[in-house]
């Protein structure tokens, strides 16, 4: 099962992300695990400075603003 | 071309009168409406497919080790090109922290990256014309190059919350851009699409704003009030737009009907530049990496900067 992070203090930007990951792994049929990191220490671990940021099993694939659902349904998918 | 769409619909379709107050503000906000969110939907379009926008992240590794004069500048000129969102300012200073950038340089990129973006500056140059721009965004500078100087001479570094200076920051190789015009113009739709619903909210009411004062505020009563004449209009207005808080963008209407009626150009700026940097939700989200005491001197020295510089321009102008 895919580990997806999703990085970010809690802006909306972040939910709308995590809720278009949800939604792609719903639609690909994939079980996925999604965990919402937003201690800031955590988060810059990660080499990451603008949030939204999205990793998947512990590789970064995306770093600030909205990710697209074609994105989201690239990094459910295998 | 916006002119004739709005004199059609405020007079024409709506049946206002041009010369009430009515007609000349909602003439005003229908014409400002119309030219800057087309203007704001075009040049982030274009920006996008240049993907000329540039991540925190590029500019710290840009910025890190260099000698503080070439930091300065580099902290200026990126804050001014990459795009910003008070939500990212933590990270971003945390980062820079820990890249060992001189916290005076990261100010400078504080101030710079919400007052000035190539976004702003094409769509104030759409609206006030280049010369206000140039001044605008001169200034804008200008107080950011400084600003960051004057907070480095208090030693900020004992104001900086010390959880800070633990966090250790890991090297990720962010993923590559896809390049292909596919992918340019899906990244430039994004972009819009993030940016304009970001922002429309205050663009609203910046237009709403300054369709009022447009419409209902008598111009005598301006030139008596608010010509420049008076050495505290422009201290009134920093301090006007402290409480007060709208991006670039937003402030740029409001700024256009003020100057259409005679108020003073460095007043103008002050209240455009108080608003745009000196925000308290900016402040607050800042207060958890550094203490008040750092917080009230940035706030002071960017008022005491906006309310110079707006002196300034109204001597000279």
């Amino acid at each position: 099962m895919k580990q997806i992070k999703i990085l970010g203090s809690g802006c909306r930007s972040c939910e709308i992300t995590a809720n278009v990951i949800a939604q792609a792994a719903k639609d690909a049929d994939v079980a996925i695990e999604i965990e919402k990191v937003t201690d800031i220490a955590e988060i810059m671990a990660y080499g990451v400075m603008s949030t939204p940021g999205v990793v998947v099993d512990g590789k970064v694939v995306h770093a600030g603003g909205l990710p697209g659902p074609d994105q989201a349904r690239a990094w459910v998918q295998d | 071309m916006f002119d004739l769409f709005a004199n059609a619909l405020a007079f024409g379709i709506l049946g206002l009168d041009p010369i009430s107050r009515t007609g000349s503000a909602v003439h005003f906000f229908i014409m400002d409406v119309a030219k800057i969110f087309v203007l704001l939907v075009v040049v982030i379009y274009i920006m996008g497919l240049l993907r000329a926008l540039v991540a925190p992240e590029k500019v710290r590794a840009f910025i890190r080790g260099r000698p503080d004069w070439q930091a300065r500048g580099l902290a200026v000129s990126l804050g001014a090109v990459t795009p910003f969102c008070s939500c990212s300012s933590v990270p971003l200073f945390i980062g820079f922290v820990e890249a060992g950038i001189p916290l005076g340089v990261t100010f400078s990129f504080l101030i710079a990256s919400p007052m000035i973006n190539e976004v702003a500056a094409v769509i104030l140059v759409g609206v006030l014309g280049w010369k206000l721009a140039f001044l605008y965004v001169l200034a804008g500078l200008f107080v950011a190059w400084f600003g960051g100087i004057v907070m480095q001479r208090f030693r900020p570094e004992r104001w900086v919350e010390d959880y800070v200076w633990k966090i250790q920051m890991g090297e990720t190789t962010l993923p590559e851009p896809d390049i292909s015009f596919t992918g340019r113009h899906r990244y430039a739709l994004a972009e819009v699409r993030e940016i304009v619903g970001r922002i429309w909210k205050w663009v609203l009411i910046g237009i709403g704003v300054g369709a009022l004062f447009h419409g209902y505020v008598p111009a005598g009563w301006v030139s008596e009030h608010l010509g420049g004449d008076s050495w505290y209009t422009v201290p009134a207005a920093v301090v006007l737009g402290i409480p007060l808080y709208s991006n670039a963008t937003g402030i740029i209407p409001v700024a256009e009907a003020m100057l259409g009626k005679g108020v003073a150009v460095g007043t103008t700026l002050a209240l455009m530049m108080s608003v745009a940097a000196l925000s308290l939700p900016e402040m607050l989200i800042l207060r958890k990496v550094i203490k008040w005491q750092a917080l009230a001197l940035f706030a002071a020295v960017l008022a005491v900067s906006f309310t110079l510089v707006g002196w300034g321009f109204n001597a000279i102008v």
